[in-house]
């Protein structure tokens, strides 16, 4: 171990930190509403608008079936133009964000499929609203599954960070290529590793956690 | 009037082409009834009740509720009628994570009511139903027959007018069936509420309902008070259902031997006698005996109630002279007595005699 060490990795994790939680939170924003409507669009539900949900599904889909590694460097003209610079912290957060909306919104409708369609019956006998029954009816009860499955997301935005990371995005993955692996330094490629193993357990055990809590059934 | 139905029609597109679910249907519910509607499963009763709140649009016919046609409602006018029209359901249909206070609070919420008037409705529905010491517990945690009971509470939140019950006890053990009839016919008392239940079991039927319709391949084979149909089934149908509650099995010693139409030497008359109401409490069997110069034997006997009114049922076996017989017949007729002849059989045929 070398005394360069330390402040290296702790300004990667720092960025490494900083690309995930924004761009998780940014995802969640978008992707969550996409997963409702995807939900609510499809065949017998509250808002049932097939041609929505095929369109949108297929975007969803078609995005979904691009390799991280590629989607990167295929949109950076659109990366350009959002934030101004294709290379950088902030700038690798615009493919995380467009890979993950649509696996957030798979996920989300995937849980909220899950709910006995007789809750949203019994609130539609109450006269609820079709925004009602998203807020009071769907969102909470699909909650404990939301919160599992953005742990699953939480922990491939880790991944693909790293990625992100190699192209000039900073973060543990640059670290671990350009000094473990261009300056042939085992210690900091192994040190890399185990701060992202340790990242990957703590964000599971805390969602495991919260699912937990937040399930009554 | 509070519900009307008139020409309901429902057909449903399935691959296999339209499914014509109820045909030509219509339905009067008088305020403060609580009127049944029994059917077999597919037979279109859970349908049905759907089309009351409109949970299904008819495809053809209207929905008149409280005089205001709600087939002809605009979406936002028919939410609001909706809160007027309680739902209750087969598995309850509860927000498993929210508390049972929450859930009761749930159409209140709705409405946006503000906050302590909620407090003092779910308390004092918590208490009507009997569950005021688990506020604070979640669906999961209650057994069935709470559960339906959080439902029932959560129906009355907005104080309807109109309870819908959706096979409400179909989940659950008889006694929890009874305790829930009852309250249910509890609240109809209290509240002055109009019920409607489907259900497939007659034994719910008879526990609280004032009237009955009996559905059958989408159409209403027959309908009318309870207490008629019971005495008086018209369709196979309905008599298959009473059957379930009222054993038509010949006792025991008379299963395996012949019955004739005409008599024979040694032969009694053996008839089945249904008494309703007060007719029930009289003794038209001993009068009868000593009227006539005929000997009556009991083979079979049971006494129900059906909505309070004592039903009760007989098998007897008449021996005399034919003429005798007859007269006594005659008279069985004039006191409002069903009977009903299954035939002449060996009076040895019963080790009772």
């Amino acid at each position: 171990m070398s005394a360069d060490m330390l402040p290296l990795i702790t300004k990667a994790l720092g960025e490494t930190v900083y690309m995930v939680v924004v761009s998780m939170i940014i995802s969640s924003l978008l992707g969550i509403p996409l997963g409702v409507l995807l939900h609510t669009t499809s065949k017998g539900q509250i808002l049932e608008c097939l041609p929505v949900n095929r369109v949108v599904g297929a975007v969803v889909n078609a995005i979904r079936s691009i390799p991280f590694i590629i989607l990167m460097v295929a949109i950076i003209p659109l990366t350009r133009l959002i934030v101004g610079s294709a290379i950088g912290t902030t700038a690798a957060m615009v493919p995380l964000v467009l890979a993950s909306v649509p696996f957030i919104g798979r996920q989300v409708e995937t849980s909220l499929r899950e709910i006995p369609y007789g809750i949203v019956e019994a609130a539609q006998a109450m006269g609820a609203t079709p925004l009602q029954i998203i807020r009071k009816v769907f969102l909470p009860e699909a909650m404990p599954n939301i919160v599992a499955q953005l742990t699953t997301v939480i922990i491939s935005l880790i991944g693909e960070s790293a990625m992100a990371g190699a192209i000039g995005g900073g973060g543990l993955g640059d670290l671990a290529i350009r000094y473990g692996y261009q300056r042939f330094r085992p210690d900091i490629m192994i040190a890399t590793v185990i701060v992202l193993i340790i990242m990957v357990q703590i964000v599971q055990f805390a969602g495991n956690k919260l699912a937990k809590h937040l399930d009554k059934r | 009037m509070v519900i009307d139905l008139s020409h309901i029609e429902k057909i449903y597109d399935s691959t296999a082409g339209p499914v014509h679910a109820l045909k030509d249907i219509s339905l009067h519910i008088n305020k403060g009834e609580i009127y049944g509607i029994i059917g077999l499963s597919g037979a279109g009763k859970s349908t049905l009740v759907r089309c009351i709140n409109l949970l299904e649009r008819p495809t053809k016919g209207t929905v008149t509720i409280e005089g205001k046609d709600i087939t002809a409602m605009n979406n936002a006018e028919l939410r609001e009628a909706r809160k007027g029209i309680g739902m209750i359901f087969q598995h309850f249909n509860l927000l498993s994570t929210s508390t049972v206070f929450d859930n009761i609070a749930f159409p209140l919420q709705l409405s946006n009511t503000p906050k302590d008037e909620i407090k003092s409705r779910v308390t004092e529905l918590l208490d009507l139903v009997g569950l005021a010491n688990k506020a604070d517990q979640y669906p999961s945690q209650l057994s069935g027959g709470q559960k339906q009971r959080v439902g029932i509470a959560r129906a009355l939140a907005s104080n309807p007018h109109i309870l819908l019950c959706d096979e409400a006890t179909s989940a659950l053990d008889p006694q929890t069936t009874k305790s829930i009839l009852h309250l249910i016919k509890d609240i109809n008392k209290k509240l002055k509420l109009t019920v409607v239940v489907i259900t497939h079991e007659m034994q719910v039927i008879k526990e609280i309902c004032d009237k009955v319709a009996v559905i059958d391949k989408g159409i209403i084979a027959e309908q009318g008070d309870v207490l008629d149909v019971f005495i008086n089934p018209q369709e196979p149908i309905t008599k298959e259902f009473i059957s379930v509650l009222l054993s038509n099995e010949l006792p025991v010693d008379f299963r395996n031997i012949e019955i004739a139409d005409e008599p024979f030497e040694d032969s009694i008359l053996l008839m089945r006698l249904t008494f309703i109401g007060e007719t029930a409490n009289d003794p038209i069997i001993s009068s009868l005996v000593k009227k006539y110069d005929v000997s009556a034997d009991l083979f079979f006997g049971s006494l129900d109630d059906i909505k309070g009114a004592p039903f009760g049922r007989l098998i007897i076996g008449l021996d005399g002279s034919q003429k005798d017989i007859h007269s006594a017949m005659d008279y069985l007729r004039e006191q409002k007595v069903k009977m009903e002849v299954i035939g002449y059989v060996s009076r040895h045929a019963s080790s009772h005699h």
